[in-house]
């Protein structure tokens, strides 16, 4: 085989691979730590009903903090995906 | 989509992530994306214009229902600057209302289409590349989040002075012990460092992965009827939810912003 062609082929198997790790682990993460806080919510509001509305506010506020790296990932995964540096090396 | 290139998945999304960018002589970092500075500024002129024409006219009396709006949304954001803020709302208040309100309208650019967009960008506008949503390119969160930052430090050395401000950097957690002056300022330093770099990059990554999603799910459109209605109807899940992720990274962003000034202005 064409041993460009080879190395090519080489580099977007390993990005592929690393693509999906970066997704899959980083959801991994984001969706237990928000499972955990949204249990401690409904703890919570079961406790005492009548802070709900506040803690609700909260619970939108901690979704979108512990999303961040999760998304970051993503935006770092899909650079890899459709503009790959690491194929600078053989253009 | 430019004539120019075959059509294929990759050219397409490629094409659609493309800036409108204009590089002046000094080359390289000089460089400016015309479509986020011009969508992001004609946004900012719409907004503030109509709060301004709003708070003109306003009365004491039964207001209007856009009179009533207005006082809505300031009275929300002066709530979450009294929550966190013990200091006067005059500092923090407007800067919460003037980041919540513009980055909301920019992440709003995200709710039109991104094909019909494209059409009107290239046959109304005669632009080749234009990125319509400001807050999807990493230069305009950087540029608020370092705004903040800088305000930040401003207000860190209008408190506590600049003597004070030196002297929290190298004693804060760890205590006065010269020995430990080294460990307090990396500790700072990572502090310092990471808060306008997450704050940033949250907003960019939340308003790139939601346009990359939809050029993607765009893409099922291509294989026949059957992608098309599929990809349409992930489509409009996709959009709604959306709709929540657009006004709660402004949300973020806004408390986010409270919380970083108000942290400067505490004292040890």
């Amino acid at each position: 085989m064409d041993p460009k062609l080879q190395l090519l082929a080489m580099i977007q198997a390993y990005t592929g691979v690393g693509i999906g790790l970066m997704i899959g682990l980083g959801a991994l993460g984001a969706c237990v730590g928000v499972g955990i806080m949204c249990s401690r919510f409904l703890e919570g509001a079961a406790r005492q009903p009548e802070l709900m509305p506040q803690l609700q506010a909260k619970v939108f506020l901690l979704l979108g903090l512990i999303d961040a790296s999760f998304i970051i990932g993503v935006g770092l995964a899909m650079l890899f995906a459709f503009g790959n540096p690491l194929l600078a090396v053989i253009k | 989509m430019a004539a120019a290139t075959e059509l294929t998945p990759t050219s397409y999304i490629q094409h659609h992530l493309t800036f409108l960018t204009k590089t002046s002589e000094a080359g390289g970092f000089w460089q400016v994306n015309v479509d986020t500075v011009l969508t992001s500024v004609i946004l900012g002129v719409f907004a503030f214009g109509f709060l301004w024409m709003v708070t003109r006219r306003a009365t004491a009396g039964v207001p209007s229902k856009t009179q009533a709006f207005v006082e809505l949304l300031i009275d929300f954001v002066n709530e979450q600057v009294k929550g966190i803020f013990q200091g006067e709302l005059k500092t923090v208040a407007p800067l919460a209302l003037t980041v919540f309100v513009w980055v909301l309208f920019m992440n709003a650019m995200d709710f039109l289409p991104v094909d019909v967009m494209a059409l009107f960008y290239e046959h109304v506008l005669h632009q080749p590349n234009w990125r319509g949503v400001p807050t999807a390119d990493v230069n305009t969160t950087f540029a608020l989040a370092l705004s903040v930052f800088a305000l930040m430090i401003f207000y860190n050395i209008k408190v506590k002075g600049v003597g004070g401000w030196v002297h929290e950097l190298f004693c804060a957690p760890f205590g006065g012990n010269p020995l430990l002056w080294p460990f307090n300022l990396l500790f700072n330093a990572v502090e310092y460092l990471s808060k306008p770099l997450s704050h940033s990059l949250r907003l960019y990554g939340n308003m790139y992965a939601g346009e990359i999603i939809f050029l993607l799910l765009g893409l099922w459109a291509a294989t026949g009827i059957v992608g098309t209605v599929v990809g349409g109807i992930l489509h409009l899940g996709w959009s709604i939810f959306h709709i929540l992720i657009v006004a709660l990274q402004a949300y973020i962003f806004m408390m986010l912003t409270i919380v970083y000034v108000a942290m400067a202005h505490e004292h040890h």
